[in-house]
């Protein structure tokens, strides 16, 4: 099965506002592994080839921040979705 | 607005559990939520173990929903395709309510319905945006166009505590101190978990997998028996998977150990219903955050309070105790009509007098020891290898056991001065 047929699984409230933003320059400049393609549970980071930058479809979050920390260069600004929005798991 | 005694973010086990023991002294509280109802953002592994916070609880978890009492344990050292496992029980795990596994979403809703019900403010669909401050003390939170005033503010936020972070009392989180926990909640009949499992109704396996499950990454798999579902998951660690040559997706590995045979035998037939994600504290003793400061608590895994102890995971515990703590703490502050650092510090002297900081303390040097790449490559390939050869008869003439064995633990490269120094190291966890 794959991820996104999983993350289809979930429960979501999605916002209207994405609650990651990226800082695209730090991500040309400084970021050269780009952690947020790999260690994203959800698998949500992926690179725009036509934007040359990278997008996350923050609709399918898991909330679990490992971006947030795996992101050492800082150009993910991450903080949890407004009250009521976002994943709600069923089971936990 | 009037200051209430106190608000708790974060309803959570440990944020309900601080609630529980102030509204039980008749203290004025209110505990925001952001999820939908008290569970929807909390994921866990699955077992809580009770004995520890036994005498601390009260009636908290009387008739609670657990889903089922522990009575087996299972660990499998996992090899590229072989594996070895460890099944034990006793008598005293079928005796004793020690621990159970739980879902969360189910757990905590009840508990905060339980809270509901004696009166007390459990607000979900609220996420707390900041803290409220007067100099140098925290006085209440701010949640959307909300301030809401108190004496003493409890971060029981969960491991990303932004509130810790805001109140200047948590260090900047690097990926090495955490893990990734991956779960699925496969549905299964309460029969065939009973058969599969080898357990009587209403009981329960732990089965935790160490090797090849997270291609010699820190961290490990595991399978929590609910009463109509499993929770299979698995634990990696951000700083050895961000360190990884050549990457890897990390979701892969999760397919790829349901689609081990030890694991797809169990789960077969059963339907995937869920697939969650969620952080957890790693490094234990070191790296707690400080814990208190003017006007404000931190507790739970927002303080840093959870324990791999590489055959299990703790951290349930953890949070209601020290929950219960902070309660202790906010109503002696308020005898003393005094909430600076000062008087909540009497929370370290109790975490310190309890379980919470002596057995994070006394696995301290666990951390060091579970950085050992070999304990995730070398070693649980090791033993399935020598097993698989012992046991295999072919074609060829059978070598003696004994010249076999040796021949084997030689060309395995484990006689060396590292195996050595690995084994006295274990005097040290
Ligand atoms: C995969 C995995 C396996 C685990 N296995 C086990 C196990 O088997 N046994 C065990 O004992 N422990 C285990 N743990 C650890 C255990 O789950 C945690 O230690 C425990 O859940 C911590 O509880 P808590 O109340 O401190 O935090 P949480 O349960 O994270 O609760 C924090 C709450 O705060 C809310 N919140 C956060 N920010 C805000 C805000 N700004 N405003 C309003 N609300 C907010 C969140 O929505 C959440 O409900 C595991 C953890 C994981 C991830």
């Amino acid at each position: 099965m794959m991820v996104h047929e999983k993350i289809a699984k979930d429960a979501f409230k999605p916002d209207r506002e994405s609650h990651i933003k990226i800082d695209h320059n730090i991500c040309k400049e400084k970021c050269k592994i780009k952690y947020c393609l790999f260690v994203c549970p959800g698998h949500l980071y992926s690179f725009n080839e036509e934007l040359n930058e990278i997008c996350v479809e923050f609709a399918g979050c898991l909330e679990c921040g490992t971006c947030k920390i795996a992101c050492i260069e800082g150009a993910i600004d991450w903080s949890y979705p407004r009250g009521e929005y976002g994943v709600q798991y069923r089971y936990g | 607005m009037e200051k209430i005694d106190a608000v708790i973010v974060g309803g959570g086990l440990s944020g309900l559990a601080c609630a529980y023991k102030l509204a039980e002294a008749g203290m004025q509280v209110i505990v925001l939520e952001r999820g939908d109802f008290s569970g929807s953002k909390n994921v866990t592994g699955g077992r809580i173990y009770l004995g520890p916070i036994m005498s601390i609880v009260g009636d908290m978890f009387k008739d609670a929903p657990f889903e089922r009492r522990i009575s087996r344990e299972r660990w499998t050292l996992m090899g590229d395709d072989n594996s070895i496992s460890i099944d034990f029980t006793g008598d005293r795990y079928k005796k004793t309510n020690n621990s159970y596994t739980v879902l969360r979403a189910t757990f905590d809703r009840w508990l905060a319905d339980r809270l509901i019900e004696k009166g007390v403010f459990v607000i979900p669909k609220y996420r707390v945006d900041d803290l409220l401050w007067d100099g140098n003390q925290v006085v209440g939170v701010k949640a959307g166009d909300e301030d809401i005033f108190a004496n003493v503010v409890i971060a029981a936020d969960g491991v990303l505590s932004f509130m810790a972070e805001k109140a200047g009392l948590k260090a900047r989180m690097k990926p090495k101190n955490y893990a990734l926990g991956i779960k699925e909640i496969i549905e299964l009949s309460e029969e065939k978990i009973n058969d599969r499992f080898n357990v009587d109704i209403n009981e329960g396996c732990a089965h935790l997998f160490i090797g090849e499950v997270t291609k010699g990454m820190f961290g490990g798999g595991f399978l929590y028996t609910n009463k109509k579902s499993v929770s299979l998951g698995i634990v990696v660690g951000i700083g050895a998977l961000m360190e990884m040559t050549p990457t890897i997706e990390v979701h892969t590995l999760m397919n790829a150990f349901k689609g081990r045979y030890e694991i797809e035998r169990l789960i077969y037939g059963g339907e995937l219903v869920e697939y969650s994600a969620h952080i957890i504290p790693e490094t234990g003793y070191r790296n707690i955050s400080k814990l208190f400061g003017n006007g404000i608590i931190v507790t739970g895994d927002a303080a840093g309070f959870a324990l791999n102890m590489g055959v299990t995971v703790r951290g349930m515990e953890f949070a209601i105790a020290s929950g219960i703590f902070a309660a202790e703490t906010v109503i002696s502050a308020k005898t003393a009509n005094d909430f600076s650092e000062k008087t909540l510090s009497l929370y370290e002297n109790k975490l310190k007098d309890s379980f919470v900081l002596k057995d994070l303390s006394t696995f301290r040097k666990l951390p060091d020891f579970l950085e050992n790449r070999a304990l995730f490559t070398l070693y649980p390939k090791l033993l399935p290898d020598i097993l698989e050869k012992i046991m295999f008869i072919g074609e060829s003439p059978k070598e003696k056991i004994g010249k076999q064995l040796w021949a084997e633990v030689k060309a395995s490269g484990i006689l060396s001065m590292k195996t050595l120094k690995d084994i006295i190291s274990i005097k040290d966890i």
